[in-house]
């Protein structure tokens, strides 16, 4: 089952795609553009559709999904964590 | 699974385009003849009403625009025969005769002097008899580069960029090589895309053209905004289903335009294309505005991915929904045509899935109705540019 996908080998966080994923899971991942598999430990309760950090990050770094900038970090995050409204924010308008 | 011998079952209208409904519609000219279309559309069985809150005391563009919308949609092919009512003759007349050049049915009425009563009556004869003369009207076989396909996707969610979008795209990559006429839009929607879409565009004319587009409508947002938009866009429904920004939102929209096809031509709201090709039309992210222009521009048929479920429809477009979220779709089946979930779990091949979504276009065609039609959601909504006068 892919708990997870995401589009692009580089990108910074993927998104859940069941639901029920709670912290401490193990979790398999599906890198769409590469038909490629990954593992990762999810550190908290995420919902159906909102998206899991792949990756350490820190406030003011760049968020990459489908291999482009989709926003900035606005409060640090670690690998396995909800990335979502609460850490994430456009840099438009 | 499709190829330039597929064929559906279509209306052949006056003007040789073809529609894949046979809708009498009853158009109001403006918010004062509602009542009476409605009253038209309840005594005449089949006919049906559009009624809308515009189009008094507007001027210039947003005037224009309102005229062109709704001479769209009296001309789109799904109508066999159109019945115009406005308050008076003036406004009546002008949509009355851009609607007659394409040959099909259409009488318009005016209701001063006359009163809602006598208007309704005489409005009912003509509708009668346009009803069973439109009932006589038979399906013939059509190549499938004959239909006009549009697509704006709604209550978007992570699910809509990694699955229904890329089926549109997959089925639209499929459609262009045909010759079909495509359409997609969504100016605000596209922000932090807005490079991507340009580096399709077939030359370099179509691509000032978009960026043209694309400005207006990042300097009207800059003009009116009282903050970065994070309660509009990405919407509470999209926030709520994991979007994070509009860049985000943009970039799951895009998948909806495939990996292959160029972006061939861009056209103003309720603008008819030109020639086959993928179009991209300036139009408003809200989607029964869009999907409205859609119909006014001529499309026959709608392709509408969405997450969250939004449950969207349209008086003359047969809006076909295409859902990824496994969720939404076991707790909203009535609204989902097309389920393409199976695409998350790698037990569907995107390929597959845009031949899935080309098979259900092809049954919708021949005149399997939609969810949406089935369940009858009919939302037409005009845009507006401005205040009225």
């Amino acid at each position: 089952m892919n708990h997870f996908v995401l589009h692009d080998a580089a990108d910074t966080v993927a998104v859940v795609v069941v639901e029920g994923i709670q912290a401490g899971m193990q979790l398999r991942g599906w890198i769409m553009d590469d038909n490629r598999h990954i593992q990762m430990t999810a550190a908290q309760d995420i919902p159906l559709g909102h998206k899991i950090a792949l990756t350490d990050m820190k406030a003011g770094d760049t968020v990459i999904k489908y291999g482009v900038d989709i926003g900035k970090v606005v409060k640090d995050m670690k690998a396995g964590e909800h990335a979502h409204v609460h850490n994430i924010k456009t840099k438009r308008w | 699974m499709i190829s330039e011998n597929t064929t559906f079952l279509g209306y052949r209208r006056e003007n040789g385009r073809v529609g894949v409904r046979n809708h009498v519609i009853i158009l109001p000219v403006d918010d004062l003849s509602n009542a009476a279309c409605e009253a038209v559309a309840h005594n005449i069985k089949g006919a049906i009403a559009i009624p809308h809150p515009y189009g008094r005391l507007q001027f210039g563009a947003d005037l224009e625009l309102h005229f062109r919308t709704l001479i769209g949609t009296g001309s789109n092919p799904n109508v066999a025969a159109v019945v115009v009512i406005g308050i008076e003759d003036g406004w009546t007349k002008k949509i009355v005769d851009a609607i007659a050049a394409t040959g099909k049915p259409v009488t318009g009425f005016g209701i001063e002097g006359y009163g809602d009563h006598e208007t309704i009556k005489r409005a009912s004869k003509i509708a009668k008899e346009y009803v069973q003369w439109a009932s006589e009207k038979q399906r013939e076989t059509c190549p499938i580069s004959e239909l006009w396909v549009s697509t704006k996707c709604g209550e978007s969610d992570t699910t809509s960029g990694c699955g229904a979008n890329p089926t549109v795209g997959a089925a639209f990559d499929k459609l262009h090589p045909l010759g079909n006429y495509l359409c997609f839009g969504e100016t605000s929607e596209i922000t932090g895309g807005e490079s991507i879409v340009a580096a399709r565009c077939a030359n370099e004319r179509v691509r000032e053209q978009f960026m043209f587009m694309f400005n207006r409508y990042q300097d009207l947002i800059n003009r009116h905004k009282t903050s970065d938009l994070s309660d509009s866009q990405p919407t509470k429904g999209n926030i709520a289903g994991g979007l994070t920004t509009i860049e985000e939102k943009a970039l799951g929209n895009i998948q909806k335009i495939g990996k292959k096809c160029s972006v061939d031509g861009v056209i103003d709201k309720a603008e008819m294309p030109t020639h086959p090709g993928l179009w991209f039309m300036d139009s408003s992210s809200a989607a029964a505005e869009m999907v409205t222009l859609c119909a006014a521009s001529g499309f026959a048929v709608h392709f509408f991915p969405t997450g969250q479920g939004n449950v969207i429809g349209n008086p003359i477009l047969p809006v076909i929904k295409i859902c990824a979220n496994p969720r939404t779709v076991r707790l909203m089946s009535e609204h989902v045509d097309v389920d393409t979930s199976a695409l998350l779990q790698s037990e569907l091949t995107l390929e597959g899935a845009g031949d899935k979504l080309l098979e259900c276009m092809l049954r919708t065609a021949n005149g399997r109705l939609t969810a949406a039609e089935a369940l009858g959601h009919r939302e037409f909504v005009l845009t507006r540019l401005y205040e009225s006068a």
